[in-house]
């Protein structure tokens, strides 16, 4: 992956099971930045407007191999990342990415994709600043996302994995193959882990002392006056969809 | 038979169990490439092949959401790579491997190339670009319809009477004139598929002559293949 250096932004990807609470921690990260006045921005997993329509059309009429399903996710990303993520480094931003290419390495990996093609494809992203790694067990993971969510979703479950016939038996080994892929992501990459069974706040706190440590935020303030800067967060938040207790979505 | 893939190939695909063949015709809007493929599938059914033609954006996976998609024209050089990537790893999956294994000859009206030489003008990474299409198979064969580019604008104008924006380049370079656009934007295209000739072995077919020319160099060619 690329690690050119030379531009002024930091990007921060969260990585980890569905459950595992980064989406959460993100989230609490983004308000904590924000109102002490940096120029922070997030983007989320499987979001552009325009390539989503033809993942969700896929989806949901089971079209996808696993070369197709990466695919259709990378285009995703790249439209993402030329378009928002890039150009928001460039002007000096914090991006927050729930879920970055690691995501695509461990699930397509999962499904039979070949890991060095996986790296290649992706071979343009720009390697985060700092990648932390909500690591929980799995079986915390499972009774989080089954006991609020349980209708799941056919690819959410790994059923085309056919793996097993029904939905949660499904779900639980998928997951426990994308959690062995991530163990082993997290050594090549050098993930920054945290320990995702702590209390929400003992995570924050962590969360928020590592990225004060790592860089160094004074660099990424507003340069425009905060009213008109929140008012430009309200927007984006309005335009990324990133509020609590929206409605859960597949990523 | 096609011979294995690029690169590391479609994951879990034996191609030694694909005995059908793959024939490519490349070549701009106006080279008659799509006259060719009509008159080829039609000669190789009245020999008794069993044929299937594939072509770019004709996947049932994105084939519609990309044309929608660059309509707007928002979408930057790389996304449209892997939107293309997308649609023509539907299309190798679903249509040209399954035609394969079943002995068909498959026509393939464009190919790979075009959507590297596309890419290449503007701006992609050569190497990046083996490795996204390093799933596609090698092809029994690859004709390259060259036709001057002043030549495609005539043909171009005649059949349409307009000449088409993503032909003329104009997301590339953007001058004023579109038909000076064109020629140039042509140029280049034609140059990237000059330097991948050697390394993807076409057989570049002088596509100035008459439909009836073009179809007995590449009939005879394709039937000497089949046989």
């Amino acid at each position: 992956m690329n690690r050119s250096g030379d531009i002024p932004g930091k990007l921060i990807a969260v990585e980890g099971l569905d459950g595992s609470g980064k989406s959460t921690q993100l989230y609490l990260l983004k308000r904590w930045l924000e109102l002490r006045g940096y120029k922070v921005f997030f983007t989320e997993w499987n979001s552009s407007s325009i390539v989503r329509q033809a993942t969700r059309k896929a989806k949901k009429r089971q079209l996808l191999t696993p070369t197709t399903f990466s695919l259709i996710h990378c285009t995703d990303f790249a439209d993402r990342y030329d378009r928002t993520i890039l150009p928001l480094l460039h002007a000096g931003a914090i991006v927050l990415a729930d879920r970055y290419v690691y995501t695509a390495f461990a699930r397509d990996a999962v499904r039979g994709c070949d890991r060095r093609w996986l790296r290649q494809l992706y071979g343009y992203a720009r390697r985060p600043d700092l990648t932390l790694y909500f690591n929980v067990p799995l079986e915390v993971a499972l009774g989080r996302i089954l006991e609020g969510r349980p209708q799941l979703k056919y690819h959410e479950a790994g059923m085309d994995m056919g793996l097993s016939p029904d939905p949660y038996d499904s779900f639980r080994l998928f997951q426990g193959l994308i959690q062995d892929e991530y163990g082993r992501l997290s050594e090549e990459f050098g993930f920054t882990e945290i320990d995702a069974a702590a209390s929400p706040e003992t995570q924050q706190v962590r969360v928020r002392r590592i990225v004060e440590e790592r860089m160094d935020l004074g660099h990424h303030r507003w340069r425009i006056p905060p009213s008109y800067a929140a008012a430009l967060n309200r927007l984006a938040g309005e335009f990324d969809g990133h509020r609590a207790g929206r409605e859960p979505r597949e990523t | 038979m096609p011979k294995g893939s690029y690169g590391h190939g479609l994951p879990g695909m034996d191609s030694e169990a694909l005995p059908g063949k793959l024939i490519v015709v490349e070549g701009a809007d106006g080279s008659g490439r799509s006259t060719q493929i009509q008159l080829l599938r039609d000669a190789l059914e009245r020999d008794g092949h069993p044929t299937v033609d594939v072509g770019l954006k004709r996947s049932r996976l994105v084939g519609r959401e990309l044309d929608d998609a660059m309509r707007g024209n928002i979408l930057s050089p790389r996304t449209l790579t892997l939107f293309y990537a997308t649609d023509f790893a539907d299309q190798l999956e679903n249509r040209i491997v399954p035609a394969l294994r079943a002995r068909f000859v498959v026509l393939a009206d464009r190919y790979i190339y075009t959507l590297m030489a596309r890419a290449l003008v503007r701006g992609a990474e050569p190497e990046w670009l083996q490795q996204v299409y390093g799933i596609a198979l090698v092809p029994d064969a690859v004709f390259y319809l060259a036709v001057s580019p002043r030549v495609l604008a005539e043909r171009n104008f005649r059949k349409n009477s307009m000449l088409d924006y993503w032909e003329a380049g104009m997301d590339v370079r953007r001058t004023g004139n579109m038909y000076e656009n064109f020629v140039r934007y042509q140029r280049q295209i034609q140059i990237e598929f000059r330097r991948m000739e050697s390394v993807y072995e076409f057989d570049t077919i002088n596509g100035n002559r008459s439909p009836r020319t073009i179809f007995r160099e590449l009939a005879g060619k394709i039937g000497r293949l089949l046989n």
